[in-house]
């Protein structure tokens, strides 16, 4: 508005009548503005997460179920029709891939999970207390919490090497021949498991050193009073009052394992190697919509993982809050 | 007043969401109309790394802007499995691989027909390209793609390990086997022969074998024939040769880049593989083998030396590209006769006949190299992998047996299996 007077020339009179305006008069847009904020604060202050939660959650889950509804394939533009439930009846009764990868992601979450969560809690109890140098075994425990998982994949991919690889150089150094690894059809889930573990350990010692620094000394040191000994003291002192967080811990990590992607794909490829021996859901459902472009299906394998991943969580938060209690 | 604001603060939250919605897709898809950039999207290869050297070149010749994206080729193809669905416009020329992607890329529509164009400049010469690849670059009749590079399968063999076991250079199939077991044997280090082993990624090396056992992936009625006698054969010949000759240990996840390493390491003493990748293995700074290597012609099987022929890459417009001229400008600049000389004198066997029958073409190649090249540019197929639209889920099926041969499994037997999926599989596609 400004710029429209000045074209006229007499700045000064209308910046006072402007003023003039703005404190007492009808209200001006910018007022108006405010009342209406002000009355819609509740939904002013909660557009910007509404609107990303709308667009990069509700949107992509809802399109992703409708696609699982139709037959579409080669591409999402391409006509396709509504077939219902087919797609759910077709990964449902597929026992070559479909299983065999749920049972994988099973597998890799279940093993990978229980043995992070007890290295994990053997590593917090050691760092627990305080000791010479400290500062300096944290640091280098997170390491491998930082590197990127495609590298962590190249590099185990090369540490494993059957023939070039530096494990089977040590293994044969002290006379065990050389194994597969990595290339083996019974070895590699295992394989890939220990990388998870060494990987993703660090964090769950960061989560439970948390909870442990939080304890209050005085129920321990009554134990000990009682004559407790040290198993005694972590069986039923400790770990009671740590369960909560040990619950947080297996949450977390729980979810990240179940759809953990990187390392399996960086070290194994599409399909998950020849014999589809890493081949998790995700794999699976990244396979079908990027190499063999059946959107439909693919949306169904993964309408049906998100399905597995919330039961999951939902039962482990009921036992979180069980133990609460 | 208040429903007024309402709606205007509707329409700036849905102009926000629309926008952070584009915000993956393109900016300034305008400009380049106006500004004539060419968005050029390549894969890391050498023949990219020559014309990314000359594009300054063209820039200057046409006035044209070039915006280069490179990547690797599981990328690549993501790439445009993402940005092509979305009907971006936002990639103008696009490096595509004709066997792999070019029927179903032409099937939905992400490619632009090129017909009239490559037959409108005589000096640009669309006949002077080779038939096979000029073949697997048109779809029902339509030409949507120029080739660039072409491969052919040949033999890679280590002259000292051939010599110290005082074995010929093998012509045929039954020569390579022996010769592979009297190396091995003599050598423990050593494996007699390395191939690729990966389910997917030996299909196309594994094909030559197919064609020269007297097979294919589908025989003339268009039925499934990998469960034929020729084919299970060929099964149990590659995969017996990697089983009982191959390196200790193989792995079944094996692609080119893995089983080159162990040739150059000199860990292998016959290799089959692409031409086109030749440099691995003679460029002293990557193979430890450099000035050892030769080459020959593929093996004599039973049908005689049948190895593929075919376009590896090639170069495609975007259909949804708002600027397909300067595109196809960009095509035939970067696939002009000098441009083609210079890439196969960077060591990328190119499409064009001139190219090969001009003297230059093949200076810069091993002179072993250059007459197995054109002993199978006569004999060769053009294709290395089954000609369908899902060509990534066929090369899964018919790939399963060598696999399983390798790991020692009857070859006859996954053969008959795999002949029914992908029977099955074919039948899914007719529909």
């Amino acid at each position: 508005m400004s710029v429209l007077n000045n074209s006229r020339g007499d700045t000064a009179r209308d910046t006072t009548r402007d003023a003039a305006r703005g404190a007492s008069r009808t209200p001006g847009p910018r007022k108006n503005f405010s009342a209406w904020a002000n009355r819609h604060r509740k939904w002013l202050f909660a557009a910007p997460a509404m609107i990303f939660v709308g667009v990069l959650i509700v949107f992509p889950l809802a399109w992703t179920i409708y696609l699982s509804l139709t037959d579409s394939q080669g591409s999402v533009r391409a006509a396709s029709e509504f077939v219902g439930l087919e797609n759910y009846l077709t990964v449902l009764s597929d026992v070559e891939r479909f299983w065999p990868a749920v049972g994988r992601t099973l597998t890799f979450t279940g093993v990978a999970l229980v043995c992070e969560v007890v290295l994990g809690m053997g590593i917090a109890l050691l760092l627990w207390r305080p000791f010479r140098g400290e500062k300096w075994v944290r640091v280098a425990i997170l390491l491998p919490l930082v590197a990127t998982p495609v590298a962590v994949g190249m590099m185990w991919r090369l540490i494993f090497d059957p023939n070039i690889g530096f494990v089977n150089q040590l293994l044969g150094m002290i006379g065990i021949p050389p194994q597969p690894w990595l290339s083996g059809q019974d070895t590699a889930l295992g394989t890939t498991i220990f990388m998870d573990i060494w990987q993703w350990t660090p964090m769950v010692v960061l989560i439970l050193l948390a909870g442990l620094t939080s304890l209050s000394e005085e129920p321990d040191e009554a134990a000990r009073m009682d004559g407790a000994n040290a198993f005694q003291r972590f069986f039923f002192i400790t770990l009671p009052l740590m369960m909560p967080t040990v619950i947080v811990a297996i949450l977390l990590r729980g979810i990240d394992a179940l759809k953990t992607f990187d390392i399996l794909y960086a070290t194994k490829g599409k399909g998950g190697g020849s014999f589809h021996e890493v081949e998790t859901l995700n794999v699976y459902a990244y396979g079908l919509s990027f190499d063999y472009n059946q959107y439909g299906l693919s949306s169904a394998v993964l309408i049906l993982f998100f399905m597995i991943i919330i039961i999951t969580m939902w039962l482990l938060t009921m036992r979180k809050k069980a133990v609460s209690k | 007043m208040k429903r007024r604001s309402i709606v205007k603060y509707a329409a700036v939250a849905a102009a926000l969401s629309l926008g952070v919605t584009a915000c993956g897709g393109g900016s300034g898809s305008s400009d380049a109309k106006t500004s004539g950039t060419v968005r050029v999207t390549l894969a890391n290869h050498v023949w990219t790394d020559g014309i990314k050297a000359a594009i300054p070149e063209f820039e200057k010749a046409t006035g044209l802007k070039v915006e280069l994206t490179q990547l690797g080729e599981d990328q690549l193809s993501d790439q445009y499995n993402v940005k092509l669905n979305a009907g971006s416009d936002e990639i103008d020329v696009m490096m595509y691989r004709p066997l792999q992607e070019g029927k179903a890329f032409a099937k939905n529509g992400y490619l632009a027909d090129l017909t009239s164009k490559v037959s409108a400049d005589s000096n640009w010469d669309w006949k002077d390209y080779q038939d096979g690849p000029v073949k697997a670059s048109t779809v029902d009749g339509k030409v949507v793609g120029v080739p660039i590079i072409t491969e052919r399968e040949v033999l890679y063999y280590r002259k000292d390990l051939l010599a110290a076991a005082g074995v010929q250079v093998p012509k045929t199939m039954d020569e390579l086997e022996a010769a592979a077991k009297k190396i091995s044997a003599s050598n423990p280090d050593t494996a007699g022969f390395v191939a690729r082993t990966g389910k997917s990624a030996a299909v196309t090396q594994f094909s030559s074998f197919l064609y020269s056992f007297g097979g294919d992936f589908v025989d003339a009625s268009g039925k499934s024939a990998v469960g034929s006698d020729a084919a299970k054969k060929a099964y149990s010949f590659y995969g017996g040769l990697i089983k009982n000759y191959g390196p200790k240990n193989v792995s079944t996840d094996m692609s080119w880049p893995e089983a080159m390493a162990i040739f150059t390491q000199g860990k292998a003493a016959f290799y089959t593989e692409a031409d086109s990748l030749y440099k691995n293995a003679t460029d002293p700074a990557k193979s430890k083998v450099s000035d050892k290597v030769g080459f020959a012609a593929l093996p004599a099987g039973p049908a005689g030396s049948k190895p593929y022929n075919i376009p590896s890459w090639g170069l495609a417009v975007n259909k949804a590209s708002s600027n397909q001229d300067n595109a196809w400008k960009f095509i035939q600049w970067a696939t002009s006769k000098d441009r083609t000389l210079a890439a196969q004198k960077a060591g990328v066997p190119g499409p064009r006949a001139s190219v090969w029958a001009d003297p230059a073409g093949t200076s810069t190649y091993p002179q072993d190299l250059a007459d197995a090249i054109a002993a199978s540019a006569k004999t060769g197929v053009g294709h290395d992998r089954p000609e369908v639209v899902t060509v990534g889920k066929a090369r899964e099926i018919v790939g399963a047996p060598i696999v399983a041969t390798i790991t020692g499994a009857d070859a006859s037997a996954a053969a008959d299996t795999a002949n029914d999926a992908f029977q099955k599989f074919l039948d899914s596609e007719k529909k």
